[in-house]
């Protein structure tokens, strides 16, 4: 198997990460060389195997929906790189 | 002052509440030495004024009660800190405060220890060797320019350079025990589920455990009490009796069986880590325990299905920084645009080729044949384990493939670097605990570690086993204090 150029634009317009053609022939490489230590896998049998989909075999435990955390919104704010009062600012998204 | 730095938990715990020292004493000596340890590059965050402050006020009204009565602590950049910004080794977060508190953190707070500062880490705790961090590498206090193994590497360098007394890491394929292992020191990773990952910087959920790292076995076993609780908060904490670890801790192994599987003795694996292998069984046995050869098949499957597994989680996971609510963000014409820039700016190497990895094995049409067949071999992995411990207590293994090596050995070529983790990522897969102790010393003297792999949610019996042993190893790490003016 073998990841093209357009493969890697293709992935890192899915993963939104800008990618110019230098990084994405250095991205390729690097990719195949771990997917062709991947591939091993493909060595096993695994047809009549059960997904292990989660490690710790418990029942997802309900809790009743509490506001715990109050008075925090100015703090949350300031953590924001760009804002106005009480929103998020982000670039124009309706022409 | 100086030799405060060099006691133990166990002794400094003990010397406040027999008030040989105050807390102040204790945090003034850390400090002191942190600050003359700036080459390690240990720290991303300091909190040493504020630090004083709580030691004075804990002098004031001291509760010796408590586990840990004021002693001071540096943990991990990836545990959030409220009001003290929390990086995770990261451009992205670069500025980030959180308005919350680890779960786990709070249960240190709450047992009277104290916050020294944030130690550096690979970039979101990826990487084994702390080469990813935005913060600069950090240099391992055995020898200059050595890695301290990754990505707890800033943590293993403070424990191991007595720059705090314990610390806590996070470990999702051998984070704590690969650089617990390169520094001479103790690591373990709890049980998946043992220790709440609220409040962590998430790589990948299915895999991360917080655990303790020290000197020494008893004081890991101490810290391990301390963090360890069942937390509402995450929803995969796992509600179960745990013990009064170091209360209980032995170092009677007597008719203990350990499993040797032979399908750890790699191609290519240096003699000396095979002669270490071989002491270490030969310890087993002079502490009264059994040893008996024991085979997981598959484990040469779990670095591919590692591989799989956590950048999916991690890409997923790390979809959050988007330059909008908080962290980095770049300018962009629009706002693909941004998030595109913002993500390519604030993201370093590792971590971006990650998030590809992941995004390729989720996208359309590719995730039947890597996800799913990953957590098909995923199952196989952790059924060998199942299998083994019919026969055996508890399973020996190196910690890691070698010992430490140099700054920029391993960066050209991330496989390489991968393999580091071969030993220790089969036990994150499996969800169970796994502790590894310093065992010996290279031909260069750097430390050699060994790997104690246990039962789900049987940390006593690996920390009994690695106490029994430690006593018998007598190690002494060798710090020349090389990065002291």
């Amino acid at each position: 198997m073998s990841i093209d150029l357009k493969t890697i634009k293709h992935i890192s317009k899915l993963a939104r990460i800008s990618v110019d053609e230098q990084s994405a022939e250095k991205l390729a490489g690097d990719l195949n060389s771990i997917f062709d230590f991947i591939e091993k896998l493909n060595k096993l049998k695994t047809d009549n195997v059960e997904p292990l989909t989660s490690i710790a075999e418990t029942t997802l435990k309900l809790r009743s929906d509490e506001v715990k955390s109050k008075n925090i919104r100015e703090q949350i704010i300031k953590n924001s790189p760009q804002d106005n009062e009480d929103y998020f600012v982000v670039p124009k998204v309706i022409e | 002052m100086s030799d405060i730095i060099k006691q133990s938990l166990t002794e400094l715990v003990e010397n406040i509440k027999n008030k040989k020292l105050s807390s102040t004493d204790v945090t003034k000596a850390f400090i002191d030495r942190s600050e003359k340890s700036e080459e390690l590059n240990a720290y991303i965050t300091n909190d040493f004024t504020s630090a004083l402050d709580k030691a004075k006020k804990f002098d004031q009204k001291p509760n010796f009660n408590l586990k840990l009565p004021g002693i001071p602590m540096a943990v991990k950049d990836l545990f959030c800190t409220k009001n003290i910004k929390t990086t995770a080794g990261s451009k992205i977060l670069n500025n980030f405060v959180p308005t919350y508190e680890s779960t786990v953190t709070e249960n240190i707070w709450n047992e009277g220890a104290i916050l020294l500062g944030k130690l550096n880490c690979d970039e979101f705790a990826m990487g084994s060797s702390n080469e990813t961090s935005f913060f600069g590498n950090v240099q391992s206090p055995i020898d200059k320019n050595l890695v301290p193994g990754g990505s707890s590497g800033g943590s293993a360098s403070a424990v191991a350079g007595q720059l705090t007394p314990v610390t806590i890491g996070t470990d999702t394929g051998g984070s704590i025990r690969q650089p617990a292992s390169f520094t001479g020191i103790v690591g373990l990773k709890p049980t998946y589920g043992s220790c709440s990952r609220y409040g962590i910087v998430a790589f990948a959920s299915s895999l991360d455990q917080a655990g303790p790292m020290a000197q020494n076995v008893k004081d890991c076993a101490l810290l391990h009490e301390v963090i360890s609780s069942y937390d509402p908060k995450d929803s995969t904490s796992i509600d179960f009796k745990r013990g009064h670890y170091s209360k209980e801790l032995t170092n009677n192994i007597k008719g203990k069986k350990i499993g040797i599987p032979k399908e750890y003795r790699v191609d290519g694996m240096p003699k000396e880590i095979e002669d270490l292998w071989q002491r270490g069984t030969q310890y087993i046995k002079d502490c009264g325990a059994e040893t008996i050869d024991i085979s997981l098949p598959n484990t040469s499957y779990a670095l591919p299905t590692y591989y799989i597994v956590a950048p999916a989680e991690a890409s997923s996971n790390l979809a959050r920084y988007d330059g909008v609510k908080y962290g980095f963000r770049a300018k962009g014409e629009n706002l693909i645009d941004m998030y595109e820039k913002t993500r390519s700016e604030g993201f370093g190497a590792e971590v971006q080729r990650r998030i590809m990895i992941g995004t390729y094995v989720l996208s359309s049409g590719y995730y039947d044949a890597y996800y799913l067949k990953a957590q098909k071999v995923r199952k196989l992995i952790k059924n060998d384990f199942d299998e083994a411990y019919k026969k055996v207590d508890a399973i020996l293994t190196p910690s890691t493939p070698s010992s430490a090596f140099k700054m920029g050995e391993k960066t050209n070529d991330p496989v390489s670097m991968y393999l580091n983790d071969i030993f220790t990522v089969p036990v994150n897969l499996a969800g169970l605990p796994g502790i590894s102790i310093p065992a010996g010393h290279d031909s260069k003297g750097y430390p050699l570690g060994l790997q104690i792999i246990g039962k789900a949610f049987d940390e006593q019996n690996i920390l009994n086993i690695a106490y029994a042993m430690e006593e018998k190893i007598n190690f002494k790490n060798k710090i020349t204090d090389w990065w002291i003016k």
